[in-house]
């Protein structure tokens, strides 16, 4: 029986800007279980980061959660006070960012980085988190660990870099890690050293894991289950093999089709056309009708309500229902 | 660090001889007599003429120069014209109260400028920010002359609460920083204002930063995240104009010292030059740039210090 570990539901995230309040993330709802991987994908812009950022209140000060509910262990996070959420974060539950060159502060060494955490959540002694913090940076592979602890972020690779961040985020063993984007910003062997020790360490520590990616790789790889973001809305959510093998929505066809493959050297590689709406962009109907080829009149005025293609795949698209319809009516004229 | 210590030493050898020559030259071919001035208004063209014999002064300028740099070489700068005392002890009595009043200006200028930027980083926007900005603003607009007038005006003579002038108690004394508050606010406010606009665009930019909310999410406190995380980031380029507004700070010691009295070597610096006492103001600008070149070289080394970044072998 999989445990509930993170429920997120009807989450609604908005900026405040020159244009005024505007939405980044929609209505969004999915859950994480205990040792398991969900991917969140889309194009860049699509409220991805600021999903995960949501999750830990880690927003930009522009930013807020203004509805919607985020239960991790039980504990509604929307609600929570600063100080509780701070001994939760980096404890409980923790994050790695989209770009290691910067995530690191340039002035510390990694050791007092990686102290800090084992020090303020299991009150460990300086002596202890230092030996701790070895053996966490042996843990994620990073050779000489001795020697890294006492040097700087500008010192290491991108790489490093990185996987001085996860070590960082694991120190405290947390239920649950958002890995934003974990690996865009390096070459492509470190980037399956990165997911390779991610997937080890999830096995190891039984942690519920947020993948985000715009890679459909990376998804193939290391997903149970998926989610398809657009335009701050959640499209589309299955298991890995039945998005794969039988993506519903058009976006979600479309990203997969921009994925080369190695194996079928005809096949074609498919932009989506158009861009992502900007967020003070007001769209009726469905979010993505304008770049959808299959569009109806329908699509353009009423927001599609979600579908589902089976007990793990869900989708918001009114296809759905003209398919459905067609698939009752087929059952129904072969039971005469 | 050794290395970059003995260039320094090297660069300000350079530059106090550059200094001195530029000094030199502009005083011995402006207009004005020092030899009429020490006479007096009852000596006679003969008197004169055997004071200027008497001072080297009717050598060829640059043998004079040669001179003079001959002395200095050998710890020497000479004897004042006017008082015929020696100018290096003149200064070293006088040196003292400069460097005080620097150094309590720079205190008022880092301590309330930091503050202050900080305070309006944080706040962006709010009615703390604003006036810190409105005064920050007239803060360097106002000149240290008008400044010291009006502080004098109102907490010495009208609630004459602190001294009008003069420097004459050690500063660590009550009676000595009641002496050395005003001139340190008149001199330091100028400076606490570029510092506070520094401080306060860079402690904006650094709490955006990756590694800021990399700190939070480590689940560090937000007062530790501010002052430990973000500070030493945001102070890296708040160094630099501390270190540039010393010199200016050592400009306005000029000013300030004749506006309260302060027997320092700005005055010195002053009546030297109305009494065109060359070896008394040669002497002061040298000391003068020599501690700019000490203190840029002190910022250099605490550079080094906060920035990993920065090393200097
Ligand atoms: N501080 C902010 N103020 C206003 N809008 C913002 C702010 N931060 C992000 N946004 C907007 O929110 C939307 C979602 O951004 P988000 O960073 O979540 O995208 P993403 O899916 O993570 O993209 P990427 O793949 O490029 O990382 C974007 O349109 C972005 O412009
Ligand atoms: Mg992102």
């Amino acid at each position: 029986m999989a445990e509930l570990l993170l429920d997120v539901n009807n989450l609604v995230t908005k900026f405040k800007t020159a244009d005024g309040k505007l939405s980044a993330v929609r209505g969004v709802s999915f859950s994480v279980n205990k040792g398991e991987t969900v991917c969140i994908v889309g194009e860049s812009g699509c409220g991805k980061s600021i999903t995960s950022l949501s999750i830990m209140n880690l927003l930009p000060n522009n930013g807020e959660i203004s509805e919607g509910s985020v239960r991790f262990l039980g504990q509604e996070l929307t609600k929570m006070r600063q100080d509780e959420l701070r001994k939760l974060r980096g404890n409980k539950m923790a994050m790695i960012f989209q770009e290691p060159m910067t995530a690191l502060n340039p002035v510390f060494t990694v050791g007092f980085q990686i102290r800090e955490p084992l020090k303020i959540h299991k009150r460990l002694s300086q002596r202890e988190a230092h030996r701790k913090g070895i053996e966490l940076l042996k843990q994620v592979g990073i050779p000489y660990p001795e020697k890294r602890m006492s040097q700087y972020s500008h010192e290491l690779s991108g790489g490093m870099r990185q996987r001085v961040m996860i070590a960082i985020a694991l120190a405290c063993r947390p239920s649950l890690l958002i890995a934003d984007e974990p690996t865009t910003a390096l070459d492509v062997t470190i980037q399956a050293q990165i997911l390779d020790l991610i997937d080890d360490l999830k096995e190891e520590l039984g942690m519920g894991v947020i993948m985000v990616t715009h890679d459909m790789g990376v998804v193939a790889e290391v997903a149970d289950r998926v989610m398809v973001m657009y335009a701050g809305e959640k499209i589309e959510e299955a298991d890995v093999e039945s998005l794969f093998s039988n993506p519903q929505h058009p976006y979600t066809k479309g990203l997969l089709k921009s994925v080369p493959n190695v194996d079928d050297r005809n096949h074609q590689l498919e932009a989506i056309p158009g861009t992502l709406p900007n967020l003070n962009e007001v769209i009726t109907g469905c979010r993505f009708h304008n770049r959808c080829e299959f569009a109806t009149e329908k699509c353009r005025t009423q927001s599609p309500k979600t579908f589902t293609v089976n007990d793990e795949h869900t989708v918001r698209c009114w296809l759905q229902e003209v398919e459905q319809h067609d698939e009752s009516a087929a059952t129904a004229s072969s039971n005469q | 660090m050794v290395g970059l210590i003995i260039r320094r030493m090297l660069q300000l050898v350079v530059l106090l001889i550059g200094i001195s020559f530029i000094v030199f030259m502009s005083m011995h071919l402006s207009p004005g007599d020092p030899a009429s001035i020490i006479g007096g208004p009852t000596a006679t063209e003969s008197d004169i003429e055997a004071i200027r014999n008497n001072l080297g002064l009717n050598d060829p300028v640059l043998v004079q120069y040669a001179n003079y740099m001959t002395g200095v070489v050998q710890g020497d700068l000479g004897f004042s014209y006017q008082t015929k005392q020696s100018v290096s002890e003149a200064i070293i009595t006088r040196f003292p109260n400069t460097l005080n009043l620097a150094i309590a200006s720079m205190i008022v200028a880092v301590v309330i400028g930091v503050t202050a930027g900080i305070i309006s980083a944080l706040k962006q926007n709010s009615w703390i920010d604003v006036s810190s900005t409105v005064v920050s603003l007239a803060g360097i607009s106002i000149p240290n002359f008008w400044l010291g007038t009006v502080l004098i005006l109102v907490f010495s003579v009208g609630l004459q609460w602190l001294p009008v002038g003069g420097l004459s108690e050690p500063f660590w004394t009550i009676e000595g920083m009641k002496q050395l508050i005003l001139p340190a606010i008149t001199l330091g406010t100028g400076s606490a204002a570029m510092i506070a606009r520094m401080s306060r665009s860079t402690m904006l930019e650094v709490i955006r930063a990756d590694f800021v909310r990399t700190a939070r999410a480590k689940g560090v406190k937000e007062k530790t995240v501010i002052w430990v995380h973000a500070l030493r980031n945001a102070m890296i380029p708040v160094i630099t104009v501390i270190g540039l507004n010393f010199g200016f700070l050592l400009g306005g010691t000029i000013i300030t010292e004749q506006v309260f009295a302060i027997n320092g070597v700005g005055r010195l610096m002053i009546e030297a030059i109305a009494a065109r006492d060359f070896p008394m103001v040669q002497g002061s600008v040298l000391l003068v740039a020599a501690l700019f070149v000490l203190v840029n070289l002190i910022v250099d080394l605490i550079y080094s210090v906060i920035d990993p970044r920065i090393s200097y072998d």
